[in-house]
């Protein structure tokens, strides 16, 4: 049953300058205002950082810690900077706290011992940035491997494949010559290496590091139980090809007998330099990459992305926010989506359960009938590239034509609304039923699932999960909801939530979404049709807009959980053409962090069952 | 397959009595083995990124991969025929897809679905994107598209499965399998301080003596001929010491007065670049 603390309270504004100052109170000499234009929140010095952190989470109650970042401020300052956003369970905005240090000697005090979600982001800011994080229990490298050469997010590393700091890149626009990357290599490949490569020493130590991370120096030993049965432990890796990780993730993981003791998630074999490319584009490049983080569910990744851009220029002069109906088409849109989503998130959760591809069957069917909704729209069918600042990139069609449409080897051209109208109000609802009827009650699974891989609330909490991993252990946290966006104050919607928090009840929370989601389609159709022939973008459309100096921080209810977007714009008083910093705080990343404890004491094949409750895209997880 | 067409397979000049059409098929040994085996091309059940997701709506209902005997995606590589490298190849993946490769029986065919397989794709710059998989393994068919839709995967199949048609027995560079004795396995790269391919072992040998001479190193020895103003340095290790070597060895072609055979080869390229300007330019007119 949900914890009184857990209840909703919404904080205000004016409870967020008080926070601020009973932190400046408290900490007179460690505590200061972060002063720079556009920028918000305090700066604490490091030495105090923990003691910060604990009045922050235990006397002001924020205690959902919800990203940890860190920005190279390279020429503006000269120094490192963790960023942190905590906010309260309970909803309201963020108290923004950040800790500076040197760039050379770049050591923070962790915070993992206050909030253990910090852990995976801690390590990446280590793996990227190179700062050192002085109690951290596991600092190791995270999504590189151990042995890489530097720290790549750092404004003085460059890239192989280097041509300029900023895109349009000089050679390409206005000049127009292109030149195979490769051709200015020697070695025709995206490497470089280190200026005193030592070639007769070259061992692979990646692996070594992993192994020898599980305490065991053998792969393989002998264990007599209490009960006198003679069984093993084994270091058992699974991963990263493996049918059952819903890409290339991989686990490490020490079984005793047949039992997890320990579980070590490896990733980063999907890492491919979102944030480093994403500072080198230009603001409005990135909305296309946002598509590819949560492959799944594109939209929502686009929603974010501008929603933090659009704060950043609301602050600046000439701004319109989007208008009314690009509102109600990004609603619609991040909604079918959330379905989208969720059926094949249910689907391949029964295939990691054994009931191999048939249910993702049905549950995909319904999903190319959004799918062709989609690409009628944006014209694609997963990569939309469809939001803008301020508004859209185009308003729906008068018509789907699709070859899809075949019915009786007929090409048939429907009419937007009417197929929308049938979409939402008959064909998935019925499809949600269907999967409702066939799955909720059936052995594989209810046998499978009630019980395992259990997550208490206060632990999803410290451990800063999000979306319906968090809400299915009774925390009812929902962005859409605590810290509303958009047009979302005005829909009538519940925020879908279960108590038991296990598998099944992340399952269950997953159908109760949908339905919210169809109840939400059900009020945006109306508005869709009232506002037929306004506008969808408010002003005038800028390729290359100037984005006001300062930081933002955006965040959407993504289906798999909170997708924040942390920018900063860091240029002269008229602003920037490029981000200086530009993070993602990707759900399906800081949810694998309980992933070990989930999984302690269960079978090694519920791990599978686990992780797929959890529903990661590796994708967004290693970006 | 279960209506056998045997028209589909008659090959051969041989005249078949009337009363036997259809009962009996004379054809050759290589279009039999081709034709049942193209139809029976088993991927690898491997995912690496947003393409694989299409890779997976292909195989369901609506598009249905299954019509192409190719339903049986096997998860382990012993069993596969087919790797459909469905996505982003990061350097960190590289090695196992390497290793993965190297378990698959021959033949065995390689798809580089999407941009990013076939040529690193938007992420092509990202330090820990390898820039298509064609660096390291031999592909068969390349699939265009971010992601290839559906209908562009099982085109591309399709395409796999001409190739396969022709590849005839009869030819050993067609089948080199049926060689003497196993084909030599792709030597598996080694994550140094970046990745690390065997086969290039001599030029990075070279680069590092270049280095530790305190010589440029880096930087590939053509002239710049394209990127002249603006875009300065392309390379990360530029420092000072480069900028005094660029003095000592400063036009490549000095560089390479002493090997012939490298300014013929320079020239060639130069040559080459100039036609292609002439004609950027012509277009551009």
């Amino acid at each position: 049953m949900t914890d009184q603390s857990l209840v909703p309270e919404r904080l205000e504004k004016a409870d967020l300058d008080t926070a601020y100052k009973v932190l400046k109170e408290k900490y007179p000499d460690a505590v200061r205002d972060d002063t720079r234009t556009g920028y918000s929140g305090v700066i604490v010095d490091k030495n105090r950082l923990v003691d910060v952190a604990k009045t922050i989470r235990d006397e002001l109650g924020f205690n959902y810690l919800s990203h940890a970042t860190a920005v190279d401020y390279l020429g503006l300052g000269d120094h490192l900077e963790m960023v942190y956003y905590a906010y309260r369970i309970s909803g309201g905005p963020g108290l923004v706290f950040k800790t500076q240090t040197d760039r050379e000697k770049a050591e923070v005090p962790s915070l993992v011992s206050i909030w253990p979600g910090a852990d995976f982001q801690e390590r990446e800011a280590y793996d990227l940035y190179g700062i050192r994080f002085s109690g951290h229990p596991n600092l190791k490298r995270i999504l590189l491997w151990e042995g890489f050469n530097g720290h790549p997010m750092r404004k003085d590393w460059k890239e192989p494949y280097y041509e300029q700091e900023h895109k349009p890149f000089d050679s390409r626009w206005p000049k127009g010559y292109v030149r195979r990357a490769e051709e200015l290599n020697p070695y025709g490949k995206n490497v470089q290496y280190p200026a005193d490569i030592d070639l007769s020493r070259l061992n692979d130590i990646s692996e070594e590091s992993i192994y020898s991370g599980m305490g065991l120096g053998v792969d393989i030993q002998e264990l007599t139980t209490s009960d006198g049965i003679r069984t093993d432990r084994l270091v058992v890796n699974l991963g990263p090809h493996h049918p059952s990780t819903h890409g290339v993730f991989r686990m490490v993981v020490t079984l005793n007998g047949e039992t997890v003791e320990t579980l070590e998630p490896v990733m980063g074999y999907l890492h491919r330099n979102h944030e480093q490319i994403g500072e080198r584009n230009a603001w409005i490049h990135n909305i296309p990459f946002t598509d590819r983080l949560d492959y799944i569910s594109g939209m929502g990744n686009n929603h974010g992305y501008v929603l933090a851009v659009e704060n950043l220029l609301a602050t600046g002069a000439r701004y319109q926010p989007p208008t009314y109906r690009a509102e109600v088409i990004r609603v619609l849109m991040v909604e079918l989506n959330r379905i989208v989503n969720h059926l094949w998130a249910i689907g391949f959760l029964l295939n990691d359960l054994g009931a191999f591809f048939t249910p993702s069957l049905y549950a995909i069917a319904e999903r190319e009938k959004i799918l062709d909704f989609f690409e009628a729209t944006s014209g694609a069918r997963m990569m939309f590239n469809y939001m803008r600042f301020g508004g859209l990139a185009k308003d729906l069609p008068e018509y789907i034509r699709s070859t899809a449409n075949l019915v009786n080897d007929q090409i048939r051209d429907f009419n937007t609304m009417e197929y929308l109208t049938d979409l939402i109000n008959e064909r998935l609802p019925r499809a949600i039923d269907e999967l409702d009827t066939y799955l909720t009650e059936s052995e594989v699974m209810t046998s499978r699932t009630i019980g395992v891989g259990y997550l208490p609330p206060e632990m999803a909490i410290a451990y800063s999960c999000s979306g319906p991993l968090l809400r299915a252990s009774g925390v009812p946290y929902d962005v859409r909801r605590a810290d509303p966006y958009s047009i979302y104050p005005e829909l009538d919607f519940d925020v879908a939530v279960r108590y038991n928090g296990d598998i099944y009840d992340r399952y269950l929370v997953r159908i109760d979404e949908m339905r919210e989601s169809i109840r939400i389609l059900k009020q945006i159709l109306p508005r869709l049709e009232r506002t037929k022939g306004e506008p969808i973008f408010a002003g005038n459309k800028a390729y290359m807009p100037r984005v006001p100096v300062g930081e933002s921080y955006g965040r959407v209810e993504n289906p798999k959980g909170e997708l924040g977007f942390y920018v900063v714009s860091a240029g002269d008083e008229k602003g920037t053409q490029n981000p200086w910093r530009y993070h993602v705080r990707a759900p399906s990343f800081i949810n694998l962090t309980p992933l070990g404890q989930m999984c302690q004491g269960h079978k090694v094949a519920d791990i599978v069952a686990v992780l797929g409750s959890i529903d990661i895209v590796l994708g967004e997880t290693d970006r | 397959m279960t209506d056998l067409d045997l028209r589909e397979l008659q090959g051969t000049e041989f005249p078949v009595p009337a009363d036997l059409q259809g009962n009996v098929a004379i054809t050759s040994l290589s279009k039999i083995y081709n034709w049942s085996r193209k139809n029976s091309v088993w991927p690898m059940l491997f995912g690496l990124a947003c393409c694989a997701i299409e890779m997976i709506a292909t195989a369901a209902s609506r598009y249905d991969l299954s019509r192409f005997g190719m339903e049986v995606m096997r998860a382990s590589p012993r069993q596969a025929d087919l790797m459909i490298v469905s996505g982003t190849v990061t350097k960190k993946m590289v090695v196992p897809i390497v290793r993965l490769y190297n378990q698959m029986p021959e033949p065995k065919y390689v798809l580089a679905m999407g941009a990013c397989a076939s040529g690193g794709g938007p992420f092509k710059e990202g330090y820990n994107v390898v820039s298509g998989i064609d660096k390291y393994l031999p592909v068969d068919v390349y699939a265009p598209g971010c992601p290839p839709t559906p209908q562009a995967l099982l085109f591309a199949l399709i395409a796999l499965h001409r190739k396969i048609d022709g590849q005839s027995l009869a030819n050993m560079d067609d089948v080199p399998w049926y060689g003497v004795g196993p084909s030599d396995p792709t030597p598996i790269p080694i994550l140094g301080p970046d990745i690390i391919d065997p086969r290039q072992m001599d030029i990075i040998r070279r680069q590092a003596e270049l280095a530790a001479a305190g010589l440029p190193y880096g930087k590939r020895e053509v002239p710049d001929l394209v990127l002249t103003a603006g875009a300065a340095s392309t390379s990360a290790p530029r420092t000072a010491a480069e900028k005094a070597a660029d003095k000592v060895a400063s036009a490549p072609a000095a560089a390479a007065a002493d090997d012939p055979e490298k300014a013929a080869r320079l020239a060639k390229r130069e040559a080459a670049l100039a036609r292609k300007r002439a004609r950027q330019q012509q277009q551009s007119e």
